[in-house]
């Protein structure tokens, strides 16, 4: 039987971990000017490694509240993936931890493997179809 | 899907950054607006920024200033603030609207600064536009997976 799960590989964690993180580097690069706003990222390769290990990971994992009285879990609105702040490189006077030009480019870099991400996943799904078609 | 989201964040950076523009415009335009006392004097205004939250991730937060756990976050304009330098005073007998001793006051707009202020609000808010231009190829390229 035919897992579709396991025909795509790590590649639908991979995309979704990528699509995370360009939305913590746009929030960084939103607050570039906030005084006070700390920097943030995730490291990916440990975000992957536990997605992988634990097996249950899920785009939008955490339980549905539809009641302000409901608990939340931990870090249910991503999935458990640990959020860490970024250690400055150069201090600044508002204490604005963003670094505009190494933000930009490891935004540029992580939307150039997103779109590396995608091509494979187009590439697995060609794959898939021509085995489906079986001519 | 946390790009759409992505086009949010961008796109309160790109509200907030106009607001910081219109404000240098208004500074640069009242810049020699002057007065005939203190309390009618133009004075330089600035917007103080401050990390958004949404309104469906307030829940989590408990109106606490945390980030933890909130997966990214816009930027909005806590309020606009009227700048506390001293006015310049200036001796000017001809000028119509001097008082008793023939001086008139003059708005604490340091041009300089606001220049300043102006190529780095432009300079966020074209940053904002390229991030919201790599969203989109992003979300493009995904609404493209198997086709073909």
């Amino acid at each position: 039987m035919l897992d579709l799960d396991k025909a795509l590989g790590t590649l639908p964690h991979s995309a979704m971990l990528r699509s995370r993180r360009a939305e913590l580097l746009a929030a960084n690069l939103a607050n570039a000017d906030t005084p006070r706003y700390q920097a943030r990222d995730l490291d990916f390769r440990a975000a992957l490694a536990q997605a992988l290990d634990g097996g249950q990971f899920d785009a939008d994992a955490g339980l549905l509240r539809t009641d302000a009285h409901h608990l939340a879990l931990g870090d249910a609105d991503l999935g458990g993936v640990e959020i860490l702040y970024r250690t400055p490189s150069q201090a600044s006077l508002d204490q604005n931890s963003v670094d505009v030009q190494a933000e930009r480019a490891r935004f540029a870099d992580n939307a150039m493997r997103y779109q590396a991400t995608m091509r494979f996943l187009d590439s697995r799904f060609s794959g898939l179809i021509r085995a489906f078609r079986g001519d | 899907m946390s790009l759409f989201h992505v086009m949010n964040v961008a796109g309160t950076a790109l509200a907030a950054q106009s607001v910081r523009l219109n404000t240098v415009a208004s500074n640069m335009a009242n810049a020699n607006s002057a007065a005939s006392s203190l309390e009618s004097t133009y004075r330089a205004r600035h917007p103080v920024f401050m990390p958004a939250f949404d309104a469906a991730m307030e829940d989590d937060f408990d109106a606490d200033f945390s980030l933890d756990g909130a997966p990214g976050v816009g930027v909005e304009i806590a309020g606009i603030v009227e700048s506390q330098a001293p006015l310049r005073r200036e001796y000017q007998p001809g000028h119509p609207l001097a008082d008793a001793e023939g001086y008139v006051f003059m708005p604490n707009v340091n041009v300089v600064e606001e220049m300043a202020d102006m190529i780095s609000a432009s300079r966020s808010y074209q940053t904002n536009i390229e991030i919201m231009e790599a969203s989109k190829q992003m979300l493009t390229r995904t609404l493209a997976l198997g086709q073909q």
